[in-house]
């Protein structure tokens, strides 16, 4: 079975480790902040200018100065700051961020990423998405497979305009968890009981299959 | 106005000077930390031809979008866009350019023209369409872009607190690109909730030190929020 929106949110999860500054983009993204382990600190960095973003406010606590990224109202945890957006990308830029998790239309076996854009479409903006690929090292991208007519989107060479060039290693998708290795992508681990061949014939670009590739784990 | 005195006591003055086809910027992020009533004020002078550099362009009447009902905005360099149906319209007419701008750059680019630097590298945008046309250099290995600086005729900010001086402090995730612009406008507005005396402000604390701003103007706002988000209250 395909991994459900929880269920990769979960996978991202099992990335994080005790201290991280994480980023997370909109979306599946945001889904991580819920499965964070009990017994570890994370700091989330939303680039409005947040280091520490908390939970949703209680309609008593609500507070229109108060947004994240996605202009949602929230909440800052003890120990947060908060800071200009060039401040706020400064951290970014600089490579400070432990940990940026994003969506995307398409990756390619280059380490190339398309998300902001299709062409003949309105163009709403790149948002912070180009700033966050060029400066993260450790950076996760979550999308579905393939469209729903069944096209890969993980490419040998992405078609849409990109949002960075060279700069994705690893990718979660609803069927597997594929790291990007010289120029491939190299099956990391399946989704339970989806097969390597149903991942085989869904990956357009170059793809390096081991002997053994392990089924996600979950808790 | 004495001295360091940058109290102005209506709107009407505080905008004294914008002219037509003038560059405007503007802080706040999605509706957060928005100078609403600097920007309800231009509605009302009618200014024409602007450019206003923002990271959004406000919704359907409310913020930067009420300047597109009567077709003031001519050029905006924002980062995302697109969240009102009348600046899709006035886009797919021509009516209205639109220049996209990653967010950290856009921020830079005004830290920048108000630190007078005119120009940086960036690996941001290496690649993509944000790239074309622009100028490239290799440090180390990797390949950047120059990205050029901007500064405006008007910086219209929206801060929490000011002293007389214009010593300026911003309230919590409402300061986003409004320190960054008021470093940059050859006229720096700054509207606030408080005006507090000389004195009143601890000097370690603030945000934009008086030197950058030319005006101060006492405002209420109406700090609409765009993404209603609570939890269940335990």
């Amino acid at each position: 079975m395909a991994l459900t929106r929880e269920q990769m949110a979960q996978r991202v999860a099992q990335e994080l480790q005790d201290g991280f500054y994480v980023n997370l983009g909109i979306g599946i993204p945001t889904l991580v902040a819920n499965y964070v382990p009990e017994n570890m600190d994370v700091m989330l960095q939303s680039e409005n200018g947040l280091l520490g973003m908390g939970e949703f406010p209680t309609e008593d606590t609500i507070d229109a100065d108060m947004i994240n990224a996605g202009k949602q109202t929230v909440t800052a945890v003890k120990g947060a700051s908060i800071f200009s957006s060039a401040e706020s990308f400064a951290m970014i830029r600089g490579g400070h961020v432990d940990l940026t998790v994003l969506g995307a239309f398409e990756v390619d076996v280059n380490g190339n990423i398309a998300s902001w854009m299709i062409p003949n479409k309105l163009v709403k903006g790149m948002g912070g998405a180009m700033d966050l690929v060029a400066g993260a090292d450790n950076i996760i991208v979550t999308m579905t497979h393939a469209s729903k007519s069944g096209e890969s989107k993980l490419l040998e060479s992405c078609s849409l305009p990109l949002t960075g060039k060279g700069c994705i290693k690893k990718v979660l998708t609803d069927l597997a968890w594929l790291e990007i290795e010289n120029g491939a992508f190299v099956l990391k681990e399946r989704a339970p009981g989806v097969s390597t061949e149903e991942i085989i014939e869904k990956t357009q670009g170059k793809l390096i299959v081991p002997d053994h590739v392990p089924e996600m784990v979950f808790a | 106005m004495a001295g360091f005195d940058k109290v102005v006591t209506s709107y009407e003055e505080a905008m004294t000077g914008l002219e037509d086809d003038m560059i405007v910027l503007a802080g706040g992020f999605g509706l957060c930390g928005i100078p609403e009533n600097l920007i309800a004020e231009i509605q009302r002078k009618g200014t024409k031809g602007l450019t206003v550099v923002s990271n959004n362009c406000g919704v359907d009447g409310f913020g930067l979008g009420i300047l597109l009902e009567d077709k003031q905005i001519r050029k905006m360099i924002s980062s995302y866009v697109g969240e009102n149906a009348l600046f899709e319209k006035q886009l797919l007419d021509g009516e209205l350019e639109v220049e996209l701008t990653p967010q950290g750059t856009l921020a830079e680019k005004m830290r920048a023209g108000g630190a007078g630097i005119p120009a940086f590298y960036t690996a941001t945008g290496v690649g993509t369409p944000v790239a074309e046309g622009k100028e490239t250099k290799s440090f180390n290995g990797r390949e950047y872009l120059l990205e050029e600086a901007i500064t405006g005729d008007f910086a219209i900010v929206k801060g929490w607190k000011a002293d007389r001086y214009g010593n300026v402090i911003y309230r919590h995730t409402a300061q986003n690109f409004n320190p960054l612009a008021a470093t940059a406008g050859k006229i720096t507005v700054v509207e606030v909730e408080e005006i507090v005396e000389v004195g009143e402000l601890d000097p370690v604390q603030i945000h934009t030190p008086g030197i950058y701003v030319d005006r101060v103007v006492l405002g209420t706002f109406e700090k609409r929020i765009e993404q209603r988000t609570v939890k269940a209250a335990k």
